[in-house]
């Protein structure tokens, strides 16, 4: 494919606004639950760049439109384009970001509730039950669109590992919605014993955001992982990639902010972001890998229908870079797209790895970490770039040549 | 499955390239239903616009036991069309009544989705309408009742020198279509993809040629 | 669908009328959709007997050419003071265009009539064209058929009588063996297409003989890719491989052929060479003569119950040695084994046995026989007609070479031994022909024969017999500009249009005044070596006077051509005028009976455009040329359709232009009295008219007595006779006769004898084209040639939008050995070099041509800034002609410093004898094609600035 820079701008800004939210929700979950000291304004500073990233985002995807304003209309498909629900769940998380931002800001928006830490301890392991569940719904539902074959890839390539990372997420993320529902729900709390502990309304908020941003991650990995013909992007590696790089991103960028707002938190963060860096390396290397071994299942034999081993394409039916051209065929050569590669590679996680290990050795240092950070973007961006142009589709089988 | 489904067979034992489909197509479609089919630079340097089907070559064999094919290609209208779920905006659809895919350049917000879900490059963006396109089989001759009955074929049916390509509902028996891709043993693009593709080629009929065709179709049937 | 794009409102106005395309030379039938005044649909005419509802690539593409930038669209004139070239051009009125012209051409005819050459392209008003150049008094006139087939139209005519081209074809309906040479498109390529497909279907076995397989081939069930010019080895192997087999069809060929008429030998006078014949004294009676092999001696061709020899030598009273012809013939090949053919053709041994055995097993058991009742010249009843179902098409690849005629004598050989002249399922004639060489005209003969003031003598074009019929002077130089019916080409009855350019420019044989090109591209892709030419056309002598004066250029766009014309004449198209196909000329006839068509407006003409046929009308009336004017003075016709009308060959002969709806109240078919509603009723009939024959006079035209009988009525014939196939070309002789000083009467300049003596061997030989044997053959190991492509039709239709997006620049195509061995590879720059010149273009690597081969589309490249394109345009940057490297003369050898690059017998250009090497361009080199030339400058009237977005949509105007 030629990689479309609105969406690969699009994707890589929302990824990191989702992860971003996500870290600065764990760390309200943090202030929640432990002693660890108030971060000041950092999460309302950080919903607010979350807010940013992710209008940066959309309006990257505008320019990807022919027809920007009938966009509307692309909300309607939902009960079968994973684009459509991409299109539903991306101002959801919008909206549930802005409010949250506007409660972290104004307090007076944020009665306590009372909560029970006892409550929330008995009812994790029912939460992460839950989480499971809900997240085999989710696959199920992905399911619809890819084919049998995807479970065979499923049992061959690390599945363990993307099995227990999108589920552990997920789980610990409706875990706590299911605090928060029993912190709600009045006769819920007779049931066990509530010790009142208060909490923000924010946290309630929060806990839909997180809920929305990993339905926002679901949908925009199966844009990709749902269309088959892409071998490259048919996989469940499609839909960790884009949930690890986003937290990664995400994360990186919560500890920049922490970094400037709150240095207290910065160890938080940067373990987090470490381990994350760390497994999303592991993760999209695995997948790299995946890639390399494809077979293209069409060929030139199946595309025309004859079996001749040797089938030279002389001519495309156009004298010009037609859409199949420049839509499909990124034109770039084997040593640049190779090249692309490792340099992403090093930028999205080997430098970055290196250069949180040293701080945290060390000590942090803001200006390091937003070169951190921006050695990663760019690197995210070669990488989301690289994602697109790995993938071959077999329409350029007939496009092979320009005469 | 719908009842009836049109398509086109294209014979490529006597299909010899000669384009008369590609500007036929093009000339009856800028006027009609399709709107204006635009063409960019169309007196500079690389001349492109939107063509609904284009002809293309493959050599086959090594010389002297070369095979020369010629390969109109044009929407399949996939009995299981992957590039209409995909839509966002329901502008693509497949019609239940005879199952032509179409695209509805009023809904459609060229986000290109539906291209990335067609296996062939059946899809083309109009560049200056900004909208999907893609072959319409002529559904705006075939059921003009204003027109011959003769006439009430696809503008590239009807120009076609060689009669390469024949026109009908693959689902009546009785009809030329579906006779031909019985008698011939007529074969879809790309299988592998399930897609069921409505259009089949009818191989060569040349014993040079190691076509498709039988061996396959029996070895498929074996799997099944 | 979508609401903002509705096809039709009710207010539309929506019309379809019916003419006749114009997109390539083969005249399909079509109906033209119009929406508001503007095309929305060109689509096939079903009713029409052409191309039966289908249409071309080309054809589905003339909204295109309608409303293309190129168009010219008012007379321009050389500024005073402007190089020629340059293109530098005013405006004028149409009044000021007449005035100049009919001064300059009313003193030339006063004068000199022969300083006024009028050369046309593939126009289909030669019966005009040629009628006014004829009753102008020039000799100078010819259209395009030198440089295209003249060799496929000579070479049969004189053996058959008649010709594939617009003249004859293959029967594909019956055929059961079709062998096809040397074709990539042809004329008839609407209806060959159709065929094809039908002939595949109905199982027919379909072989293509050819060094590329592309198109047509590319279908063919068996390809034989042969090495270039090497056909005649290959036809001569497979006559003589039928005469070893006895594969021929003995009864047809004695008696349709005149394979068992006796030939005079090794004798010193005029008869040597020559057929027998019994009473010498008065032609008229003269009888040809077989050997009666039952009672040993001579009785008279075709007495009945004799069983004449075919092979064996024989003496006549007189003592005379004599052998049939057909002796002779299995002389000439007994050394053309399949062996010998397989080294010059690179064709198996094998495969060439296996063919004839093919064809000999048709013609042993798979004759066709048809239940039509006929009677032949002589006067015998047949009850069927019969034929071997074996069809042959070849163009190009067989004429384009200079041995191409002999190379179609063998053809037409093979095809009379196989017995399927004009018999079901294999070559059949279509009205006006088969025609009598021997009747037809004949060019003028001597310088005599044109007068100031006066119409030439005869028509400028013609088919001689014997060297008496060539039109040279007193000590036999040439007359004509282009040297045709000279010594030097004597058969070439389509002219030299190809060697015009440089004979004026050279002043050989004389300067003459004013060029005058209706309709072809000679500075571009019609010329040989077009970087020379366009030289010569801007050439001065000493005085500062271009060498040659005035160039008058007739072409509906802006044309590489037009860019060099004192005056340029915008024409119309044909959406916008009246047209012709007469059978005068070339008509589109069917197997079953003489067809003419015409084309009507459908468009207004555009802004200072004007029909060219009004044009030479409204010359032809001003210059007074008698034919188109009355007794007392003044204009015979108001404008063309009042001329074709009105016009007919002879006073009363009731023979016009048209044969249609004939007679006052348009009754009459083919003769008839002027029908002033000529035209309306063509209109009304899908613009064709069909004259259907009667069964029995649609076979065996060269002897049915029916049929002929009703062609003489006609006019198509003079007389009723047998038209001999020629197995052994009696005319040549005649001509090699005069050569060897054996014969009275004009003779050859010496330094010609010996060319003459060689190549009008009135039996088919093989020989390398005269270029080759010129040519560094280590130094220059390949074959180059040009194939037609299908979407595109030479530089006509070069500005079209649609058409450029399918072939907007070309390749070289290379064998992938040949270009791994030269270390090239797929894409490359490469450059090709002749002897004569070089070009660097891309490559493409191909297992579709044969190693010694290398190939390109013919005229997709084009001039910087022609044809209403920019001047990056990938036609001029990255496209080429492969014309820059072929010499339209041959290199000087011996005393011939001019000969033209042409076939020695029919002047027919041999553009595909050009030998090149291939080699890699540098790295550092620019990536864009060589040569190049300064853009050409938009012209009056023309749209300076081009659109970026073309988004025609009928009935709303193109935006
Ligand atoms: N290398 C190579 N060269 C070749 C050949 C080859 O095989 N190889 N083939 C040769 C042969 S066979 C031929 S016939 C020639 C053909 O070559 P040309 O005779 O030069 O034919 P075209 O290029 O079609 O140019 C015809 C001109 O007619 C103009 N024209 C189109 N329509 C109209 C009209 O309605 N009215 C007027 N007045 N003008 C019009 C076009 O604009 C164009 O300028 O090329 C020859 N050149
Ligand atoms: N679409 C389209 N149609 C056209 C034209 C056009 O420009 N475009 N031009 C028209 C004109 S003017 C003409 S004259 C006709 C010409 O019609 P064709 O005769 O079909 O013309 P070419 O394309 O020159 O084809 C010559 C063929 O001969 C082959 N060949 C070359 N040398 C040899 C040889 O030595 N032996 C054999 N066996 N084959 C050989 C070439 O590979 C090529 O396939 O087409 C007419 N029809
Ligand atoms: S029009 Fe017919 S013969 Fe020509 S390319 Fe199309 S399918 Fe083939
Ligand atoms: S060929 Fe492509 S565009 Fe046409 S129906 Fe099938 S998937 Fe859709
Ligand atoms: S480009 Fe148009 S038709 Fe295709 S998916 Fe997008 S909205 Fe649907
Ligand atoms: S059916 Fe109509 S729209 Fe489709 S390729 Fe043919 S002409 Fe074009
Ligand atoms: S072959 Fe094509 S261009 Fe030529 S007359 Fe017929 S439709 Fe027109
Ligand atoms: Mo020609």
């Amino acid at each position: 494919m030629n990689p479309p820079f609105s969406v690969v701008f699009l994707t890589t800004f929302i990824g990191m606004a989702q992860g971003c939210f996500l870290a600065l929700f764990g760390e309200q979950l943090r202030e929640q639950f432990s002693t660890a000291p108030a971060s000041g304004n950092l999460l309302s500073y950080g919903a607010m760049v979350v807010l940013l990233l992710l209008i940066a985002g959309l309006a990257a995807s505008f320019f990807h439109l022919g027809h920007p304003e009938r966009a509307w209309r692309a909300a309607t498909m939902w009960r079968t384009s994973w684009l459509s629900r991409e299109v539903i769940a991306l101002p959801i998380f919008m909206c549930v970001v802005l409010i949250y931002a506007t409660l972290s800001f104004f307090p007076v928006f944020n009665p306590d509730v009372s909560f029970n830490l006892l409550a929330a301890k008995s009812s994790l392991i029912i939460g992460v039950a839950g989480g499971v569940s809900l997240l085999l719904i989710l696959i199920c539902l992905g399911m619809v669109y890819l084919s049998i074959k995807i479970l065979q890839q499923w049992r061959t390539h690390l599945p363990i590992v993307n099995f227990v990372l999108v589920s552990c997420v997920t789980g610990f993320v409706l875990a706590v919605g299911f605090y928060i529902l029993l912190a709600l729900v009045p006769t819920l709390r007779h049931v066990v014993d509530l010790d009142g502990v208060p909490i923000h309304w924010s946290l309630i908020v929060g806990l839909a955001g997180v809920f929305s941003l990993f339905l926002l991650f679901v949908c925009t990995g199966m844009i990709y992982a749902c269309l088959k013909f892409l071998q490259q992007w048919h996989t469940p590696f499609t839909l960790a990639n884009f949930i690890l790089l986003g937290c990664s991103s995400g994360f990186m960028l919560a500890t920049t902010l922490g970094a400037w707002l709150a240095p207290q938190t910065t160890h938080f963060f940067m373990t987090s972001t470490l381990i994350l860096t760390i497994v999303a390396g592991i993760v999209r290397s695995a997948s790299l890998l995946r890639n390399k071994g494809l077979v293209p299942k069409s060929t030139l034999q199946s595309a025309i229908g004859v079996k001749n081993p040797k089938i030279v394409q002389k001519s495309s039916g156009a004298m010009a870079p037609t859409f199949n051209r420049h839509q499909f065929n990124h034109g770039k050569t084997r040593l640049f797209i190779r090249s692309i590669k490792w340099i992403f590679l090093a930028l999205v996680f080997v430098l970055p790895i290196v250069l949180l290990i040293v701080q945290l050795l060390t000590q942090v240092d803001l200006t390091l970490m937003l070169v951190t950070l921006l050695i990663q973007y760019l690197g995210l961006i070669a990488e989301r770039w690289y994602f697109f142009a790995d993938a071959n589709h077999p329409q350029n089988i007939y496009y092979q040549v320009i005469c | 499955m719908s009842k009836k489904q049109l398509a086109l067979a294209i014979d490529l034992n006597v299909c010899v390239g000669c384009s008369a489909c590609v500007t036929s197509c093009k000339q009856w479609n800028t006027s009609g239903s399709a709107g204006a089919m635009a063409d960019q630079n169309p007196y500079d340097a690389d001349p492109s616009g939107t063509f609904f089907n284009r002809v293309q070559t493959f050599e086959v064999g090594s010389f002297p036991n070369t095979e020369v094919v010629h390969f109109p290609k044009s929407c399949m209208h996939c009995e299981n069309p992957p590039c209409v779920p995909v839509c966002p905006t329901g502008a693509s659809y497949k019609r239940a009544e005879d199952g032509i895919v179409l695209v509805d350049y009023d809904k459609c917000i060229g986000c290109n989705y539906c291209s990335w879900a067609c296996p062939w490059g059946a899809r083309e963006l109009d560049e200056f309408k900004k909208v999907m396109t893609k072959c319409t089989l002529c559904v705006d001759r075939i059921y003009d009742e204003s027109l011959d009955e003769r006439d009430r074929k696809p503008a590239c049916v009807l120009s076609c020198p060689t009669g390469a390509r024949i026109f009908g509902d693959i689902k009546d028996p009785a009809s030329d279509i579906a006779q031909a891709i019985d008698s011939r043993n007529g074969y879809q693009l790309m299988p592998e993809w399930e897609t069921n593709p409505a259009n089949h080629y009818l191989p060569r009929d040349n014993k040079n040629f190691d076509q498709h065709a039988n061996a396959d179709k029996s070895k498929d049937e074996e799997q099944k | 669908m979508a609401a903002t794009s509705s096809t039709s409102s009710s207010n539309d106005k929506i019309e379809v009328k019916t003419t006749t395309c114009y997109m390539c030379a083969c005249r399909c039938g079509i109906r033209v959709h119009l929406k508001n005044d503007q095309i929305r649909f060109i689509q096939g005419n079903p009713d029409h007997p052409l191309n039966q509802g289908i249409l071309c690539a080309k054809g589905s593409a003339g909204i295109m050419k309608q409303y293309s930038p190129a168009r010219l669209s008012q007379p321009m004139l050389r500024k005073a003071g402007a190089t020629r070239g340059e293109g530098d051009f005013e405006a004028i009125s149409w009044e000021q265009a007449f005035q100049i012209l009919t001064e300059r051409l009313a003193n030339i005819r006063a004068t000199d009539p022969k300083k006024l050459a009028l050369f046309t392209g593939r126009d289909q008003m030669q019966a005009l064209t040629g009628l006014f150049a004829q009753q102008f008094g020039t000799p100078n006139y010819a259209a395009h058929g030198g440089f295209c087939s003249v060799n496929m139209a000579a070479g049969m005519i004189y053996s058959l009588g008649g010709s594939f081209w617009e003249f004859g074809g293959p029967d594909l309906e019956r055929a059961k063996l079709f062998v096809m040479i040397g074709t990539a498109e042809d004329h008839h390529s609407n209806p060959l297409k159709k065929e094809l497909s039908k002939f595949k279907r109905n199982g027919g076995k379909f072989i293509s003989i050819n060094p590329i397989r592309t198109g047509y081939s590319a279908i063919a069930d068996e390809w034989l890719a042969i090495k270039p010019a090497s056909d005649a080895a290959l036809l001569l192997a497979l006559i003589h491989q039928l005469i070893k087999i006895e594969g021929f069809d003995l009864q047809s060929v004695v008696q349709y052929s005149n394979a068992a008429q006796l030939v005079y030998l090794d004798r010193e006078d005029e008869l040597d060479g020559l057929f027998v014949r019994s009473n010498l004294e008065s032609s008229a009676n003269a009888k040809l003569q077989w050997w009666d092999s039952q009672n040993n001696c001579v009785v008279d061709a075709h007495t009945q119950a004799v069983t004449p020899a075919l092979f064996g030598e024989y003496k006549l009273a007189d003592g005379s040695r004599v052998k049939p012809a057909f002796q002779l013939l299995s002389e000439r090949v007994s050394e053309c084994t399949p062996e010998w053919a397989e080294l010059q053709t690179g064709i198996e041994a094998l495969q060439i046995v296996q063919l004839a055995a093919e064809m000999a097993e048709v013609v042993k058991s798979g004759q066709i026989e048809l239940p039509i009742a006929w009677t032949d010249v002589w006067g015998n009843q047949h009850k069927s007609v019969k034929g071997a179902p074996i069809a042959f098409h070849s163009m190009r690849g067989l004429a384009a070479h200079s041995n191409g005629f002999q190379t179609i004598r063998a053809l037409s050989i093979l095809m009379i031994l196989l017995g399927t002249i004009d018999s079901p399922g294999g070559f059949r004639h279509k009205a006006p022909y088969p025609k009598n060489i021997k009747h037809l005209p004949k060019p003028p003969k001597t310088t005599a024969d044109f007068q100031p003031n006066t119409p030439l003598k005869g028509s400028p074009l013609g088919w001689p017999c014997t060297p008496e019929d060539l039109f040279v002077t007193d000590d036999g130089a040439p007359v004509r500009i282009d040297k045709a019916f000279s010594w030097e080409y004597p058969l070439a009855v389509h002219g030299l249009m190809h060697n015009v350019i440089t004979n004026a420019w050279r002043g050989d044989p004389y300067p003459i005044d004013t060029l005058f090109i209706f309709m072809s591209n000679l500075a571009w892709n019609s010329s040989m070596n077009p970087q020379k030419v366009r030289e010569m056309l801007q050439d001065q002598d000493a005085a500062g006077e271009y060498k040659i004066p005035f160039i008058v250029v007739c072409d509906a766009f802006s044309s590489e051509t037009v860019q060099f014309a004192d005056l340029v004449l915008p024409d119309t198209t044909y959406l916008e005028r009246h047209d012709v196909m007469s059978m005068l000329d070339r008509p589109i006839s069917e197997y079953d009976g003489p067809v003419d068509s015409v084309r009507v407006p459908i468009l207004p003409v555009k802004d200072g455009c004007k029909p060219f046929q009004d044009v030479v009308v409204e010359l032809a009336s001003r210059l007074k040329l008698p034919k188109f004017t009355n007794d007392d003075g003044t204009r015979k016709f108001k404008n063309y359709p009042d001329f074709v009308i009105n016009y007919e060959t002879a006073p009363d002969s009731g023979v016009g232009f048209l044969s249609g709806w004939r007679g006052k109240d348009g009754t009459k078919s083919l003769k008839g009295e002027p029908n002033p509603k000529q035209w309306e009723m063509y209109a009304a009939n899908n613009c064709f008219h069909h004259h259907v024959m009667p069964k029995e006079h649609q076979y065996m035209r060269n002897f049915n007595r029916g049929y002929q009988e009703w062609a003489v009525e006609m006019g198509f014939l003079t007389q009723v006779e047998p038209l001999t196939l020629a197995i052994y070309c009696e005319d040549l002789q005649h001509f090699k006769l005069a050569a060897e000083g054996k014969r009275e009467g004009r003779q050859p300049p010496d330094a010609l004898r010996e060319r003459i003596k060689t190549y009008f061997d009135p039996l088919p030989f093989y020989y390398r084209p005269l270029e080759e044997n010129l040519s560094d053959l280590n130094k220059f190991p390949l074959n180059a040639v040009t194939q037609r492509p299908m979407a595109m039709y030479h530089s006509w239709d070069s500005q079209n939008a649609w058409l450029r997006q399918i072939h907007a620049h070309n390749y070289l195509y290379i064998n992938a050995q040949t270009a791994e061995a030269a270390g090239i590879a797929d894409e490359d720059w490469i450059w090709v070099e002749s002897m004569h010149g070089k070009i660097r273009c891309m490559c493409k690597l191909s297992e579709a041509v044969e190693p010694g081969t290398v190939w390109s589309w013919n005229a997709i490249g084009k001039a910087s800034g022609a044809w209403g394109l920019s001047n990056d345009s990938n036609e001029s940057q990255k496209g080429f002609l492969l014309n820059h490297l072929i010499a339209e003369e041959l290199p000087a050898h011996g005393e011939f410093k001019h000969l033209s690059n042409s076939d020695p017998v029919t002047g027919q250009a041999g553009w595909y004898d050009v030998r090149v090497r291939i080699y890699k361009a540098e790295a550092s080199e620019e990536q864009q094609t060589l040569p190049q030339f300064s853009p050409a400058k938009p012209y009056p009237g023309m749209k300076k600035s081009r659109p970026k977005w073309l988004t025609y949509f009928a009935g709303k105007g193109a935006k």
